[in-house]
């Protein structure tokens, strides 16, 4: 299958993952090339057969109902790029992310 | 004492028990080393000056707490993680001490350690070759006596085929088989982590500390594996696929591996001709596979709670992200990734039919012995194609070892014994009784 830029374009918005026109076209050419290798897997019959999605071989594992002790809210907080002090002053705080309904 | 470094772990424990040497002496000699070669091997991204304990070498994508974890990305540069994964823990109960993160391609995706946004990692044996990948960082640090064992990762041959390209034990355990909490998840249906180490015993060992379930991984099993004994092979019926001698395997190496196979005939294993017939589907499989699940893990990225832009993924990471979201796009699904997983089902059931028959499947890790730095890099497919021979064993779930079994004009060769799901016993006895039968292990690469 031949990936157009387009198309490219259009999985790259899907994927939330911002490429540059040098990038959209190149991954226009490789993609298109690694989907064309992939093909051949339809010369494969598989009427019938079931698809495999797990090979663990575990089945409804559970665990006990039990309340652990989880990350403290500075550590969860101390990678964010862009945090802002809790209020009242003293409380760890909060992440800050791109606001949507700015202006 | 100038060659402590050169010692197994196990070894390592004994002469630590005799009072050999100390845990300082121990710790002093590998930083030292690390000192003198790292410099032009690039094995590691962090070193800590450990004093105490058996240092041992992390791959990057293992979250160790306090000390930063990259995952070989610019994404995560500064990334200190908040906690320790599982198998950090169980081998820190066992007096292990981490002496440093190891260099891996980006999120480990790759085959030669050049996918790394921080440089790629060398060869021991030859540095102008690469040591494979993705733990290319962990094999080179393990090979060239930088640490006494390694952790890895292993989702299509991560852990064999830089172990066969370095000269080192590398061990892919059974899907299940070792928690996979706290590694940077890539494709969560193929991941386990696993140790690169000096020798068989060693490996058998590091997965006894790091197996068993913590409660924090649905899909491991719950009880500790335990190594019940070595022995002899007389008896064992070694399978030999057909599919991995033909084109593509370099003559040579094949010649290397066909001497290994008459080894273990003569150590009393019996070998018997397999076939796995959709062998040549399994890559392309694996191409839809683990970018669809790459695309799914890669979208926590997002640069709120840690990590940085999107934008700053390398190249490699941006394809399969691309791949994947495509695969599983409305109007693909049912042609690529159904497909594909239905495949990854004929796959198995190729291992369930031949593990009627023989007890380990015996072949290649990799076509070519380690190829020119830069080589590959322009062409994705090309890369792929050298893990034609691993990638299968993650799909069906089972475990799978390298062992060092000889040389192609100087570079090391890894023998691939595959096992039944759950049985690394076997193919660590017969791992172990080839080991012991020749010499390669103590060959050392001139530094």
């Amino acid at each position: 299958m031949k990936l157009t830029k387009d198309q490219v374009r259009h999985v790259a918005k899907l994927a939330n993952l911002p490429l540059t026109s040098e990038e959209e076209e190149k991954y226009s050419e490789q993609l298109s090339k690694i989907l064309e290798y992939i093909e051949q897997l339809n010369k494969v019959d598989t009427t019938g057969v079931e698809p495999t999605f797990n090979v663990s071989g575990q089945e409804n594992v559970m665990r006990k109902d039990e309340a652990e002790s989880s990350l403290s809210q500075e550590e969860v907080l101390q990678n964010a790029p862009k945090k802002e002090k809790g209020l009242p002053a003293g409380q760890a705080g909060f992440f800050v992310t791109k606001g949507v309904f700015d202006k | 004492m100038s060659d402590i470094t050169s010692l197994t772990l196990t070894q390592t424990l004994k002469a630590l028990e005799d009072k050999e040497f100390s845990e300082q002496d121990l710790n002093r000699a590998y930083l030292e080393r690390i000192k003198s070669f790292n410099p032009k091997l690039n094995a590691f991204l962090e070193v800590i000056e450990t004093k105490l304990g058996i240092p041992a070498a992390i791959k990057d994508v293992i979250s160790t707490k306090g000390i930063p974890t990259t995952a070989g990305s610019k994404v995560l540069e500064g990334y200190i993680p908040p906690y320790n994964a599982t198998v950090i823990n169980r081998l820190l109960e066992n007096s292990v001490s981490i002496i440093g993160k190891t260099n891996c391609d980006e999120f480990a995706m790759g085959g030669s350690g050049e996918n790394s946004a921080y440089g790629p990692t060398k060869n021991p044996w030859d540095i102008t070759k690469v040591p494979g990948g993705s733990s290319s960082g962990s094999a080179t640090a393990v090979a060239a006596d930088l640490c006494v064992f390694a952790l890895g990762s292993d989702t299509g041959g991560s852990i064999r085929q830089p172990a066969s390209l370095t000269g080192i034990v590398g061990l892919k355990p059974s899907y299940g088989r070792v928690s996979r909490y706290g590694l940077i998840a890539m494709a969560s249906s193929l991941d386990q982590i696993g140790p690169l180490t000096k020798s068989v015993e060693d490996a058998a060992l590091v997965l006894e500390w790091i197996s068993g379930s913590d409660g924090m991984d649905s899909n491991c099993r719950a009880e500790k594996w335990e190594m019940r004994g070595m022995g002899e092979i007389r008896g064992i019926k070694v399978g030999i696929p057909k599919e991995y001698f033909g084109k593509g395997l370099d003559p040579k190496v094949k010649k290397v591996i066909e001497d290994a196979i008459k080894k273990l005939e003569e150590l009393g294993a019996e070998i018997v001709e397999v076939s796995l017939p959709h062998s040549p589907y399994a890559l392309p499989a694996y191409y839809i596979i683990n970018p669809s699940e790459i695309s799914a893990n890669m979208a926590r990225f997002d640069g709120i709670r840690y990590g940085s832009a999107r934008q700053n993924f390398g190249q490699e990471v941006k394809r399969r992200i691309m791949l994947g979201t495509f695969a599983l796009s409305t109007g693909y699904y049912d042609e690529y990734y159904a497909k594909a997983a239905k495949v990854r089902t004929l796959v198995k059931q190729d291992f369930e039919k031949a593990y009627e028959k023989v007890d380990v499947i015996v072949g290649p890790v990799s076509p070519t012995t380690a190829w020119n730095l830069g080589e590959k890099v322009d062409d994705p497919l090309k890369m792929y194609l050298a893990d034609i021979y691993t990638i299968s064993a993650n799909l069906a779930g089972i475990p799978g070892l390298s062992v060092p079994c000889g040389f192609s004009e100087g570079l090391p060769v890894g023998l691939q014994i595959l096992g039944k799901h759950f049985d690394e016993e076997t193919v660590l006895r017969v791992g172990y009784a080839y080991e012991q039968a020749t010499n390669w292990r103590k060959e050392k690469p001139k530094l």
